[in-house]
């Protein structure tokens, strides 16, 4: 904030300041360092504690045990997760470009309109629209199918949004210099303005991902039976199959289910923040 | 825009509006109309009652216990929060290495998945074996050291809120650096040469330019944590005692677990009128300051 003069408190508030980040990075990452921990205890006996913290044998075998537990089928849980938020994210992609580059480039009637209608629908809290959203898709028939998974997060406002930001960022001439060489709008579209867009598709792309992967609530709606359950729900399942006890065993599945997010987030989190300054907001 | 009018460009719109239409707007037409009916879905009646569901659950004391709980968790969670978050935005500003390294670390729990975070944190609150039971009697405080943090009436919900300010901490450390990076250097510049001090130039140039990323993460905060779900359900079933029953919960017991869809759609809607109102008066608060701000 301030430019400090170097005086003799400077090297003091420097170092203070530095170690009120190390403890604050230590407290955000200890819960994940104690789970990986944790998760090579022995699966036996009283559950890991801090004044015992290093197990004396490390028990890797405790993922063997989880990813092949027949009550619990694991690598079944992350392809459900995989194929649902795969093609999530492309619809997502596409739909949400196609509208946010409709209202941000082409003029029609009931424009502004439509799209203050899409921001407002962001207010809505989720708790209103699920219950007739459950109706719904149980009277199509969807109930422990891929399309309810799928097919409710194909579009959304939050995307629209971010991909209009973007695209009202982009010069007009280019549009016009196609238009002239004689493109229609979805020409212009596809191929000037989609191969400009890669960052915010980017960015697009990995909240998707992010929210349709650690969406708990519906799944666990929409599904019941054990073959349709997403990775986050099957997490769940875990915890209640162990009476709450057998603590290595639980933080192992975290682990497994942290293990992907947290890759991407890692090699993907510049356009997380693009996304945050670009649009204000959080996913 | 002074292009002339094509219609093409509802053709953009399209898919996302049929979208938005089937699986938004329809279901917010029709969770009033479910509000309006006592509408069980295990039975094959179900009679249009009016207002009943309404009636009912304004004399409702299980359902203004759910509503206090969120109003307790939102007034604690979200400030302490915000403020934690301000606090750290200010210590790791500076566009280095180490702490955009730092930043990602306070991001982490952010995009994690909320039932592994759940499963980790009754296991850190667990009695005896936990982490914070273990810390608290490493530090000598034996007479906390056995608390039971997820069971104890008084204790379940504050430690909640815990867990919030570090979930929530890195979006909004991400926004209040994008807020101070707004603020202009020769406002700094300017209050030095004043010989401002570090507290002054705080309370007079940093806290009144970050008031509309205050505002912002204020209200999306609110909203967010007054439909709190995962954590409640993972953690504490809404126990002990009904003592973490928040509306976000209490609204899908009465549907999944009572199966009364009318009468847990007049809820929401309920709830839809609380954040509407919080939000509003959160508006008002925030227009008076900035009013007051310019006056200066």
């Amino acid at each position: 904030m301030k430019q400090h003069k170097p005086n003799r408190f400077y090297w003091i508030i420097s170092i203070f300041k530095l170690l009120m980040v190390l403890v604050i990075a230590l407290f955000t990452f200890a819960p994940f360092l104690w789970m990986l921990i944790a998760s090579l205890h022995p699966s036996h006996g009283s559950p890991p504690t801090p004044s015992h913290l290093m197990p004396k044998v490390w028990h890797w075998d405790n993922y063997r045990t989880v990813l092949t537990m027949d009550s619990v089928p694991f690598v079944r849980f992350f392809l459900n997760s995989l194929l649902v938020t795969f093609f999530v994210v492309i619809c997502q992609l596409l739909l949400c470009s196609l509208a946010g580059y409709g209202f941000a480039r082409l003029s029609f009637p009931g424009r502004d309109w439509l799209f203050v209608l899409f921001l407002a629908s962001m207010m809505i809290p989720g708790q209103v629209t699920v219950i007739p959203l459950f109706l719904l898709v149980r009277s199509f028939g969807w109930l422990n199918t891929y399309w309810a998974l799928i097919v409710p997060g194909i579009s959304s406002a939050f995307g629209i949004f971010l991909m209009r930001q973007f695209f009202m960022t982009l010069p007009k001439d280019l549009d016009d210099a196609a238009r002239i060489d004689g493109c229609n709008d979805l020409a212009i579209y596809w191929r000037v303005s989609m191969p400009l867009a890669r960052p915010a598709l980017a960015t697009l792309g990995i909240f998707a991902f992010i929210s349709t992967w650690t969406d708990f609530f519906w799944p666990l709606l929409a599904t019941t039976t054990t073959n349709m359950r997403t990775l986050e729900v099957g997490l769940s399942l875990f915890k209640d199959s162990f009476g709450n006890t057998n603590w290595p065993l639980q933080m192992a599945a975290s682990v497994l289910v942290l293990l992907p997010v947290i890759i991407i987030f890692l090699l993907a989190q510049r356009y997380l923040i693009q996304g945050i300054a670009l649009t204000g907001l959080k996913g | 825009m002074k292009r002339k009018h094509s219609k093409s460009g509802l053709w953009f719109i399209f898919p996302s509006f049929v979208h938005l239409s089937i699986f938004v707007l329809f279901p917010i037409v029709f969770a009033l109309f479910l509000s309006l009916h006592r509408w069980d879905v295990l039975k094959p009646d179900k009679p249009w009652v009016g207002l009943a569901n309404y009636v009912v659950l304004f004399h409702d004391p299980l359902f203004w216990n759910a509503m206090g709980n969120s109003l307790y968790y939102v007034a604690f969670s979200v400030p302490l929060g915000m403020i934690v978050a301000l606090g750290v935005a200010l210590l790791v500003q500076q566009n280095t290495r180490g702490m955009q390294a730092l930043r990602a670390i306070y991001y982490l729990p952010a995009v994690s998945s909320t039932v592994a975070i759940s499963m980790v944190w009754t296991f850190i609150y667990l009695p005896d074996h936990g982490m914070i039971d273990w810390m608290l009697r490493s530090m000598g405080m034996h007479q906390w050291a056995h608390t039971d943090w997820l069971e104890d009436p008084f204790w379940a919900m504050p430690a909640l809120i815990f867990m919030s300010i570090w979930t929530g901490l890195g979006p909004r450390m991400i926004l209040y650096l994008a807020g101070l990076t707004g603020i202009p250097n020769a406002l700094y510049e300017a209050a030095e040469i004043d010989g401002a001090g570090y507290w002054a130039t705080f309370r007079h140039i940093t806290l009144p330019l970050l008031l509309p990323t205050t505002f912002f993460i204020l209200v999306t905060s609110s909203i967010g944590a007054l439909q709190i779900f995962t954590p409640i359900y993972m953690m504490t079933k809404g126990g002990p005692m009904w003592k973490t029953d928040v509306v976000g919960y209490h609204i899908y017991t009465e549907a999944w677990r009572q199966f009364h869809m009318g009468m847990a759609s007049a809820q929401s809607y309920v709830l839809f009128l609380v954040i509407l109102v919080i939000t509003v008066i959160q508006f008002k608060m925030v227009s008076k300051g900035l009013e007051e701000y310019s006056l200066q």
